[in-house]
């Protein structure tokens, strides 16, 4: 019943005559972001197209041309085709696809909401993972004749990677099916079984018939059998979490100094909050100082938190430049220079181990190599495989290495600091996406004697590549040199010679070493190869364009 | 912490990309067309740099048809807050006497503004030209990038624009080619008129209802703001309390009847509206994708 009430409010217009408290409303209102994605003819252009319609977003005159453009171009004979309402390149109108991301936005009396529609086919995932970048929500869309298919795990995967936890899943074009609560629980059934991969932490099923409206924004009569709330409902109640930890980080974007007396860093605050008087360090150099003030653009303030546009002044005249931090004193947050993450490749170039690339993190741009990629991921059955290079559209775990120390955090914790762009140095081009798994943080500095340079070198030719976490580098290591000493020690009792144990056990560490190395590439050759065949075969899917 | 209501984050958002410009594009320009996008883009970009002055010069690329109003709220305005403003205007239109009337809408805006925007953006050098526009306008506009990377001779390619994950803006680009960048990308029209009501930001009067002469023309009420407007055959002038949604060269500008006449009237107008805004806009109706073919050849 109560959700049957929010229903109804929600359906008011917004045009209820102009009271102050109703002109200061707008200003107040929740901003949702989400994104509509799944397969191709799942029908999300015109799942959002009668979002738009149903919220009274669509003006008079569009109308009018939609009406025209549906005798044109559309694919739904006579009768109103509301894709055409979001498909604006005339490309994507003649070919009746989304080629592009399209950004929509329409509002309830609740929430306002920016829609981001992705396409659907493969070639375009690059498009689709912009969209997901900034969502707190996805709709991911599945035709209920098909159930789901590859795209909907790849799409999911993607969602789930770019850190989207809210999820509604919409069982669109139930129409065809016959209403069938049946086909509705298995293909529901089917994608719970994907969500512990995914890590998902709100999952809803909906069953929909976008084009005729049902479950849209009122209960559909022909599905009496569902009780959940209708799309709109979610959309209006669903919680974005707040994806980030509560250290305060500032990347600074612009040094603000109009004249000797003001000397002002600005940018927009990547977590946490700060108030006046605050002891803050800059990164990556660690000078230290205090809080002076801080001007947000509702003005002077004594507290700025996380979204904020702020300049900040500081107690004392230290140099900060473009692109280093300032955090909290005392938080634990350091500077790095490594990292492992997940990339997206964006254009045809790919992404190759040995290569040198610009890296945008935050604010800064620093030249970064890729060292290592430690496997790629099939997204459509998410089976991690040896992997060369990471192609367009294609997702891989890549260490990169750094020219200079930078401020980076786990995209987990943080996602202003925890995303970043690998950018080809030469043509400009945006190469791939990523998303931090790991950051490795320097040595401590009681490995007294030995640079941590050595140390680090020793420590990877030592453990296998994919122990990316330092818990996981120490049990390997921790193992290898305990299977080197139980080879040691028969040597060493049989021979009666310590010398010879001790010869044994750096032969033993030598040789597994070289050997693993060379077994290694091995298998990443293989995985090549078969990704290569594997690629030939799979080029026909999605083919709905 | 609470979330931040939907117009902050906007805002936030606006000036976020604003710095972002300043700091890594060699020389760069706002765009400045006078009316309540350009008005709230000025706002924002007073505030983003704030207490320091605005690291750019403004832009007006006239085509001699304005209305007179924008004029002079234009020169009230910069001079008021001590920016520091450019006008160009094509003089090779200007000698051919190219003009909405005689020339008709798509050869006027197409001498006068967007070939008047290429010559004025090469003589300065302006590697990245900020405009108000926003993606809810129109539908070529809503695949529109933040930052759109345009070629050596201003052309725009709908296929190869890069993608923008997050807020991480790749703001590289080989000698010669520019960018155009749009901070107001995610904001809506009712989004610009609650935050120019919220912040108390000037906008030229013709916004507001107010008797104009008017005469109806191809179904639109064209504003006689001086003479060059010549009545055809069976045309009257009438006096009617109209105001304009979006301002441009005034030929070209369509009126709407109203009585608002006030921030909170408008606003609540707004809300009633069932038709888009760019309705009357002439220009926007000179063929199918119009829009979309206008800005591959450079126009805003």
């Amino acid at each position: 019943m109560r959700a049957a009430l929010a229903l109804t409010e929600s359906r008011l217009p917004e045009a209820s005559p102009a009271s102050p408290a109703t002109v200061a409303q707008p200003a107040q209102k929740s901003l949702l972001r989400f994104i509509t994605c799944g397969s191709v003819d799942d029908g999300k252009s015109t799942l959002l197209g009668r979002l738009l319609w149903e919220t009274n977003s669509v003006f008079e005159d569009q109308a009018e041309a939609l009406a025209r453009d549906s005798e044109k171009f559309g694919t739904t004979g006579k009768a109103i085709d509301y894709a055409l309402l979001v498909d604006g390149l005339s490309a994507e109108r003649e070919q009746g696809i989304t080629i592009d991301v399209a950004y929509r936005y329409f509002s309830t009396l609740r929430r306002s909401f920016i829609a981001a529609d992705t396409p659907g086919h493969e070639q375009y995932t690059r498009n689709m993972a912009t969209g997901a970048s900034t969502a707190d929500c996805a709709i991911i869309l599945i035709d209920a004749r098909k159930g789901l298919l590859p795209q909907t795990r790849r799409h999911s995967y993607i969602v789930s990677m770019l850190g989207v936890r809210s999820v509604i899943v919409a069982v669109n074009k139930m129409d065809l099916v016959g209403y069938s609560e049946e086909t509705f629980r298995r293909i529901e059934a089917d994608y719970r079984a994907l969500v512990p991969a995914l890590g998902f932490t709100e999952v809803h099923v909906v069953p929909l018939a976008a084009r005729e409206g049902d479950n849209l924004s009122s209960l559909s009569p022909r599905m009496r059998w569902y009780r959940g709330a209708t799309l709109l409902d979610l959309l209006e109640t669903i919680e974005a979490p707040l994806r980030q930890d509560a250290r305060f980080r500032l990347p600074v974007q612009w040094v603000n100094r109009p004249d000797a007396e003001f000397r002002g860093y600005s940018g927009t605050i990547a977590g946490g909050e700060i108030r006046v008087g605050d002891p803050v360090t800059v990164l990556p150099r660690g000078q230290e100082s205090r809080i002076a003030r801080i001007l947000t653009p509702q003005g002077e303030a004594q507290a700025a938190g996380a979204g904020e546009a702020v300049t900040v002044t500081l107690g004392h005249e230290i140099d900060v430049s473009r692109g280093d931090v300032i955090v909290s004193t005392g938080s634990g947050l350091k500077p790095t220079r490594r990292m492992t993450a997940r990339l997206l490749g964006l254009a045809d170039a790919g992404i190759e181990p040995g290569r040198t690339y610009l890296l945008k993190l935050g604010t800064g741009l620093v030249r970064t190599r890729v060292s290592m990629i430690h496997y790629g991921v099939n997204i459509e059955d998410y089976v991690e495989t040896p992997s060369a290079r990471i192609a367009l559209n294609g997702i891989g775990l890549a260490t990169l290495e750094v020219e200079t120390e930078i401020h980076a955090t786990r995209y987990s914790e943080c996602a202003a600091l925890g995303s970043l762009l690998l950018i080809d140095p030469i043509n400009n081009e945006t190469l791939a996406l990523g998303t931090i798994d790991q950051v490795v943080l320097p040595a401590a500095p009681d490995t007294a004697g030995t640079s941590p340079h050595v140390v680090e070198t020793l420590v990877r030719l030592l453990v296998p590549a994919d122990a990316t976490t330092p818990e996981a580098r120490s049990r390997h290591l921790s193992w290898r040199l305990a299977s080197a000493l139980l080879v040691a020690l028969p040597v060493g009792l049989v021979t009666g010679s310590a010398g010879l144990g001790l010869a044994a056990a750096i032969g033993d560490v030598l040789l597994r070493t070289l050997g693993r190395a060379g077994h290694d590439r091995l298998w990443r050759a293989i995985g090549a190869l078969r990704r290569r065949r594997a690629q030939d075969t799979l080029g026909l899917d999605g083919g709905g364009i | 912490m609470k979330p931040m209501p939907h117009l902050q984050k906007l805002e936030a958002e606006a000036i976020f990309i604003l710095r972002e410009v300043a700091a890594t594009c060699e020389k760069p320009v706002l765009l400045y067309s006078i009316g309540k996008d350009s008005a709230v883009l000025l706002h924002l970009a007073l505030k983003a740099f704030a207490p320091g002055r605005l690291p750019f010069p403004l832009l007006h690329v006239d085509t001699g048809w304005k209305f007179r109003e924008m004029i002079e709220f234009r020169d009230a305005t910069t001079k008021r807050l001590g920016v520091d403003l450019l006008v160009h205007i094509n003089p090779e239109g200007l000698a051919q006497r190219i003009g909405p009337l005689s020339h008709g809408s798509a050869v006027h805006t197409d001498v006068m503004k967007t070939q008047g925007l290429k010559q004025a953006l090469d003589k300065y050098g302006f590697d990245a030209a900020f405009g108000g526009a926003r993606r809810d306008e129109e539908k070529s506009r809503a695949k529109e990038r933040v930052f759109s990377l345009r070629s050596a001779d201003h052309r725009w390619d709908p296929k190869s624009q890069r993608p923008e994950p997050w807020a991480l803006f790749n703001t590289r680009k080989a000698q010669g080619e520019s960018f155009r960048v749009f901070p107001l990308s995610n904001w809506t029209e009712n989004d610009v008129w609650d935050y120019i009501a919220l912040e108390n930001i000037p906008v030229v009067p013709l916004y507001f209802a107010k008797p104009r002469p008017v005469v109806r023309r191809n179904g639109a009420l064209i504003m006689r703001d001086d003479d060059r407007l010549t009545l055809l055959p069976g045309e009257t002038l009438e006096m009617r309390s109209v105001r304009f949604r979006t301002l441009g060269c005034y030929p070209l500008t369509g009126a709407v009847e109203s009585a608002a006449a006030t921030l909170p009237e408008i606003l609540a107008e707004m809300r009633q509206s069932r038709v888009s805004e760019r309705q009357g806009r002439v220009i926007d109706h000179d063929g199918a994708s119009s829009m979309e073919k206008k800005k591959q050849e450079g126009y805003f």
